[in-house]
């Protein structure tokens, strides 16, 4: 029964969505408020619709509905609760339902917020984001319902993939999806700016801190999976170039992208088209992510042959998004007023336009790659697949300007600086970078060399420049800094750090495989590992081998690992997790590859320094903008926004006149 | 030639070299980074280069596992439908590793005929078969030789 509840919920809300859609964007081309006004309403509808079948589905995985094929094909009586609620999201049908849910729930924070902004803006954003919904929604009842039944009922499910069975998975899929479906909202935004024409500084101040909330989102989402494949995949790295990271990578660059330009189209109203054609990049990357991820074209371009349905809708659906908002672009942007004043080179808009470039061809860069083995087995060219080589050597030159110009950036002014006070006011930083490129390495591992170097000055220029213009903004004034201003230091600080971690992680890390028996040790990087043997323990869903590591440094135990080696009952599964012992300057991490002939084991040690970093950076940068997000201009919005609805009505007026 | 023209023909020009090689460092780094996929027969048949980095594609024979008892290295015969490749490996397999199964590795081909792989891959679930090797399992009229109980599985 509940499952049926929450299959025509989803009906419903596909009803809703299509009223969401339609009447108001007839109700600005009529001019008709009465069908303004259905936006709201319809979009709380279709969240309230929503919520019901995703609480349906989450009961079925709760109860342990196997007459649910979805349940059935991804959960197991044996699983516990809260990975039973975290399989909602475990495979695409589940998937596309939280993309849904929390495409409606940034739907009901806009209707929410739409008191503050003009009937038609709001109006016409969530008609944009009601269109969206219906094209997902069509897609999931017609091709991929999770509601599907089963009967007769088998009597144990097939089990959630053990690699998913991980703390790590229950948050980071929903930051992610946040994320992706964040950038609907700034791509709602965008579409409204070409339909009614108007892209000016009240257009940036709405689209703006939706933008940031997405990018947070994102920021979060793509961190947490980078830990999750370090903690979850046993192999001591932390990105791995491969589809499904990039998938979620690219529309973080464009994403990154966009919040700068979207600065400059603020401050200065120059790039109005440039900022509403990345929102739609933004959006169009964020979606092909979603649907490579999900829709198993990674696993193989022929499993659209086999089941067509899916394959050919979404094309349909990408082609009609992407294709109807590119064709909207070119007829509609050319009217923005461009600006007549030339951008200086140096000027803060004159490297965010750098800045901009590079990103934006580090994302293409990183889509040739990703995409080009799908196309050539499309297009019957042969297998080929990209080597993470190809990735770095396109993304490290493309990054290091990058994070040079993320110091330059800070203390530029807008419209013009002049050379002499960018260096009275950069040297200061530069020497503390310098100082900390030698030190730190030195300090911290007691070695250095000159790939390491070279990345702590890069990562400490980001740092120490960051902190200048918050010392300088705040010397001897009283009052407290702008958020935004904090916000931006800690964000461009967290790509310091990152890039501490990354370059001292990869100069330095190493790794050792060996064949382990009981009382045997091993020595990596100045730490003795002694193997005590295994013992078999029995998890709720699985057997597992643990295995007992003593480290020790100069003769003194410092930590005792255990690294697991799990088979999972009903899938038969085996899954490795590693024995890690964290730390701020230093991870020693332990994982067990195979029982060896007696009791040895073949064992992966690694040394990974400074590798905590990496993440820290990442989360850094997220509060940054979580910061940047709390700042006073954008709650004092009410009082503008009324200013300009009245604007808008005269216009209005006039323009029917 | 005005100032300010030559300052933008400086620009219009530094960004074209910029541009130009940005492009081509992209598509150096691509096209030396492109791996191709073999499997078995083709490598049985000398159509492969022993001199490049290659992916190849198969299922683990059945018997053929066999371990050093002092170091890490192993060997094992990979094989489709019609031909099989010896393969070292030294190092951590990976937890779906078994004989019967189908795995891809990475690596390149000695003169002598052995592949070398430095790096195994055999991925996500048991139910699952990367593509490639399934489509490596299939004789010309595209009939599946993998054992029946392997084709049931998918």
């Amino acid at each position: 029964m509940i499952p049926e509840i929450g299959h025509f919920a989803l009906f419903l809300a596909l009803g809703l969505a299509l009223v969401q859609s339609v009447l108001p964007l007839y109700g600005i081309a009529r001019n008709r408020a009465d069908c303004l006004a259905v936006a709201a309403p319809a979009a709380i509808g279709q969240f309230v619709m929503l919520a019901v079948a995703f609480v349906a589905l989450s009961f079925a995985f709760y109860a342990n509905d196997f007459s649910v094929t979805y349940v059935a094909q991804n959960s197991n009586t044996e699983l516990p609760w809260f990975y039973r609620l975290a399989a909602v999201w475990g495979a695409h049908e589940g998937s596309l339902l939280l993309w849904m849910t929390l495409l409606a729930s940034w739907s009901l924070a806009v209707a929410a917020a739409s008191r503050s902004l003009p009937r038609e803006v709001a109006s016409c954003v969530l008609a944009v984001m009601g269109a969206v919904s219906v094209g997902f929604l069509v897609f999931t009842l017609f091709t991929s319902n999770p509601f599907a039944r089963e009967f007769p009922a088998p009597a144990e499910g097939r089990d959630l993939n053990p690699l998913l069975q991980d703390p790590g998975l229950v948050i980071h899929p929903p930051m992610l999806y946040m994320g992706y479906v964040g950038f609907c909202v700034a791509f709602a935004f965008a579409i409204t700016a070409l339909i009614t024409g108007r892209v000016d500084s009240a257009w940036t101040r709405w689209t703006r801190p939706w933008t940031t909330a997405a990018w947070v989102f994102l920021t979060v989402g793509v961190t947490l999976g980078s830990w999750w494949a370090y903690n979850e995949l046993g192999w001591g790295g932390w990105w791995f170039w491969d589809p499904v990271e990039n998938a979620s990578f690219m529309p973080w660059l464009v994403g990154t992208a966009l919040i700068h330009s979207l600065a400059v189209t603020e401050k200065r109203g120059i790039f109005k088209s440039w900022t509403v054609l990345l929102a739609i990049t933004a959006f169009a990357l964020s979606l092909l992510g979603t649907f490579l991820v999900r829709s198993g074209v990674l696993i193989s371009v022929h499993a659209f042959a086999t089941d067509p349905t899916r394959g050919v809708y979404i094309l349909a659906f990408f082609a009609v998004v992407v294709g109807g908002s590119l064709l909207l672009y070119a007829i509609r942007a050319p009217r923005f007023d461009a600006g007549t004043e030339p951008v200086a080179a140096l000027s803060r808009e004159g490297l965010l336009l750098l800045n901009n470039i590079f990103l934006v061809v580090a994302a293409a860069g990183v889509l040739l790659g990703t995409l080009y083995p799908i196309l050539a087995d499309a297009m019957g060219m042969g297998r080929i697949s990209v080597g993470p080589p190809y990735f770095n050597k396109v993304f490290i030159p493309l990054t290091v300007p990058l994070v040079v110009l993320v110091g330059v950036a800070a203390v530029m002014a807008w419209k013009r600086t002049r050379a002499e006070v960018l260096r009275s006011r950069l040297w200061a930083p530069l020497l503390v970078a310098i100082a900390l490129g030698v030190l730190l390495p030195w300090l911290a591992l007691g070695t250095n060399g000159v790939v390491a170097a070279a990345g702590c000055v890069l990562g400490g220029w980001a740092i120490a420049t960051a902190f200048e213009d918050v010392l300088r903004r705040m010397r001897g004034r009283r009052v407290k800094l702008p958020r935004a201003v904090v916000g931006m230091a800690l964000a461009h600080a967290g790509v310091g750090v990152f890039v501490i971690g990354v370059s001292l992680v990869t100069a330095f890390g190493a790794e050792h495989d060996v064949r382990l028996a009981p009382g045997e040790q091993a020595s990596l990087a100045g730490y003795d590992f002694t193997f005590k043997g295994t013992r078999h323990v029995e998890g709720p869903n699985f057997v597992s081998e643990i295995g007992d590591f003593i480290v020790r440094e100069d003769g003194e135990q410092i930590a005792e690992l255990f690294p697991e080696k799990r088979r999972y009952n009903a899938s038969g599964q085996t899954m490795t997790e590693s024995g890690i012992d964290a730390g701020i300057f230093r991870d020693l991490y332990v994982s067990l590859g195979e029982p060896l002939s007696g009791e040895a084991w073949s064992v992966r040690i690694y040394h990974r320094p400074f590798v905590r970093w990496i993440w820290a950076g990442g989360f850094l940068s997220a509060l940054g903008g979580l910061i940047a997000l709390s700042d006073k201009r954008y709650r004092r919005r009410e009082r503008a926004a009324k200013t300009v609805t009245a604007d808008t009505r005269a216009r209005v007026a006039t323009a029917e006149a | 030639m005005t100032r300010t023209r030559r300052r933008r023909l400086l620009l219009v020009g530094g960004l074209f070299v910029g541009l130009a090689a940005a492009v081509s460092l992209a598509l150096t780094a691509f096209s030396e980074n492109l791996l191709y996929f073999y499997q078995p027969s083709e490598i049985a048949s000398g159509q492969v280069p022993t001199d490049t980095r290659f992916r190849i594609g198969g299922l683990v024979e059945e018997n053929s596992v066999e371990r050093n008892s002092d170091d890490l290295v192993v060997r094992f015969t990979l094989s489709d439908c019609d031909a099989s490749v010896p393969v070292r490996f030294k190092g951590t397999l990976p937890d779906l590793f078994r004989e019967g199964q189908g795995i891809v590795a990475y690596g390149q081909l000695e003169p002598g005929g052995d592949f070398v792989a430095d790096e195994v891959l055999a991925k996500h679930d048991e139910n699952y078969m990367s593509p490639d090797v399934a489509e490596a399992m299939q004789d010309d009229q595209g009939v599946s030789c993998m054992p029946t109980n392997m084709q049931a599985q998918r």
